[in-house]
């Protein structure tokens, strides 16, 4: 999948998270997480398989998180890459 | 050497003293030493009739109380958020030249989050509250106070000022109504905020008493709540306070789903436990969910056609209804959570106000909280021990208060701690609470939305309640279904500095405050 347009998916309510992708020549992967003293790391993983998953290499990613669950992440950075890639 | 949390406790501390460790939660009261039952007397003052007790600003005032470098200096917080007098003083103090003072507040609230400055000037060494908000919060958990701050439980603060620990050399009383002659109570004038619960008892020890009011009466004022026998000098300002901001959000009835589904979980666990019957006795905290188990258990109450004996704490509006409809007969108010409680003074004689010491003192003749049958409190954390913390959040910075909340668990006959098993993602049960303000021997169950976990050191309890048709689990098994939804986070880290030390209400130290390392 490759990302052609600025798109983003999610809200900033606790328990949700933003999510915006940008078209970028590298991976840049930025987290801000209410929790990221305690799921920082875990946030990151899934955020990485997320791009796996969906086949995206090169991609400027930012996350603003506040406390949302793994399903919940997973589901606004597919989301956010399906647009991004329209 | 180790307390019975296995908490390493210095066994002296500059500024501070002699540290005693927790052993248990009645150790200490049921072996009283000498030592403990020494009191400091009153310091007398005399004056001749006819002598004035107004000064003209808060600086004469000062003045004429003699305070000293070092000396200790008191405040309420019964005005909450609203407060303005504590922060109207220090810059005058700092003005004055005054340096190393040492700041015995009942409780900083989030006005109050500057003092951190008055620290870095030197004018203030050592912090005694119950609670810690805000920039003051995080300058403490950052390591900031060279003396840590001790943390009190409303009873343990009436304690360490009747038995002398803690002497009080001049005491600032905000009074939202006084009279020339020092007669205060809190229910009338624009800052009125309720009970003077935790004031009173600083104006019965305090060396010097300084009454500090925008709302200067005709004498005699009536009701008195602190009396002019009590008080040296009375100031006139404009305004001491905005009292729409005492109430906070942890004081109304929650519209969350979670926290009325965990309410419900504990007002059926109240139903089925032997305290439910007439007469019975209940205090609720602050808190979204401690609130709203108010509400099932007075419908139960309604259904069963049982009436309450007395109801106590820290007063809602909420608590205010129950009274009038005759849900429970008195209501005890050391402390008015929002505006709505300031009427209900005037209109309901069954509506008492208390001070600290009567409330939750555990060194006098019998606190009320001694007859308490019922309490439901909050946690930020609890443990698989079911110690409860109530004051480090989950970031690490000390952004809570004590308050009522170990006081109240030791004396309950049932004690329930609430909360939902996670907040943001952040499961609220641990391995161990970073910080222990309830021990969790004092904790009969924790009730969440996914059932109720009794703690199995209550054997009479658990025993009970087998054959019943209450959701029992054990809170364990309840931490692994949480962390299934969560994942398991990584622990905060925090270095071995003490930034704080927890004082329990017998005035030996169950846990300390840590530094928490920056990521």
């Amino acid at each position: 999948m490759k990302i052609k347009n600025k798109a983003q998916c999610g809200s900033l309510e606790s328990s949700d998270l933003m999510v915006f992708v940008e078209p970028a020549d590298s991976l840049k992967i930025e987290i801000e997480s209410s929790v990221k003293k305690q799921y920082g790391k875990s946030i990151e993983r899934t955020v990485k398989e997320e791009l796996e998953r969906a086949g995206v290499k090169s991609v400027y990613i930012k996350i603003q998180d506040a406390g949302a669950l793994d399903p919940t992440i997973r589901a606004r950075v597919s989301t956010a890459l399906k647009r991004g890639s329209k | 050497m180790k307390n019975k949390l296995n908490v390493e406790i210095p066994g002296n501390l500059e500024g501070l003293g002699k540290l005693l460790p927790y052993k248990g939660a009645f150790e200490r009261i049921r072996n009283l030493s000498a030592e403990d039952l020494r009191t400091v007397p009153v310091k007398v003052r005399a004056v001749m009739p006819g002598t004035s007790k107004l000064t003209d600003s808060i600086e004469k005032a000062v003045e004429r109380s003699g305070l000293k470098n070092g000396g200790t200096i008191s405040f309420h917080h019964h005005i909450r958020n609203g407060d303005f007098l504590l922060m109207k003083v220090m810059p005058i103090l700092e003005k004055m030249g005054f340096r190393d003072l040492v700041l015995f507040p009942s409780s900083l609230a989030n006005p109050h989050q500057g003092v951190w400055e008055y620290v870095k000037k030197g004018v203030v060494k050592q912090i005694h509250t119950s609670g810690l908000r805000g920039d003051l919060g995080k300058f403490v958990s950052r390591g900031g106070m060279e003396i840590p701050v001790v943390v009190r439980s409303h009873g343990g603060r009436a304690r360490a000022i009747k038995t002398g620990q803690n002497r009080i050399d001049v005491a600032f009383i905000g009074a939202p109504a006084c009279d020339r002659e020092g007669n205060i109570n809190g229910i009338t004038g624009p800052s009125a905020c309720g009970s003077l619960g935790y004031a009173m008892v600083d104006a019965m020890y305090a060396d010097f008493v300084i009454a500090v009011t925008d709302n200067l009466v005709d004498f005699p004022l009536s009701p008195v709540s602190i009396p002019q026998y009590q008080v040296d000098t009375v100031t006139l300002i404009d305004k001491l306070g905005n009292p729409d901001k005492i109430g906070s959000g942890s004081t109304r009835l929650s519209t969350n789903p979670i926290d009325h589904l965990i309410a419900e979980n504990a007002a059926r666990l109240i139903l089925n436990s032997e305290y439910f019957k007439e007469g019975m006795s209940f205090q609720a905290g602050a808190g979204g969910a401690s609130l709203a188990v108010a509400k099932y258990l007075s419908d139960h109450m309604t259904e069963k056609k049982i009436t309450g004996g007395f109801t106590i704490g820290g007063i809602s509006s909420y608590m205010v209804e129950l009274l009038k409809r005759g849900i429970f007969k008195r209501m005890y108010d050391v402390q008015s959570f929002d505006k709505g409680v300031v009427n209900s003074f005037h209109e309901n004689s069954e509506h008492v106000e208390i001070n600290a010491d009567f409330y939750a003192n555990p060194f006098n003749s019998g606190a009320v909280i001694n007859n308490l049958d019922v309490v439901v409190l909050a946690a930020y954390e609890i443990d698989t021990d079911f110690n409860v913390n109530v004051l480090v959040d989950s970031h690490g910075y000390a952004q809570g208060a004590s308050g009522g909340h170990s006081d109240t668990a030791a004396c309950a006959k049932l004690t329930i701690v609430v909360a939902p098993t996670y907040r943001a993602r952040l499961p609220m049960i641990v391995e161990r609470v970073s910080t222990v303000i309830t021990p969790g021997e004092t904790v009969d169950a924790f009730v969440s939305e996914r059932g109720i976990a009794i703690n199995p050191a209550n054997k009479v309890l658990a025993d009970s309640l087998k054959n019943s048709k209450l959701p029992l689990i054990d809170i364990r098994d309840m931490k692994k279904e949480t962390e299934k939804i969560t994942g398991k986070p990584d622990p905060l880290e925090f270095t071995d500095k003490i930034c704080g030390l927890i004082e329990y209400r017998d005035g030996t130290i169950i846990d300390t405050i840590k530094q928490i390392v920056e990521k």
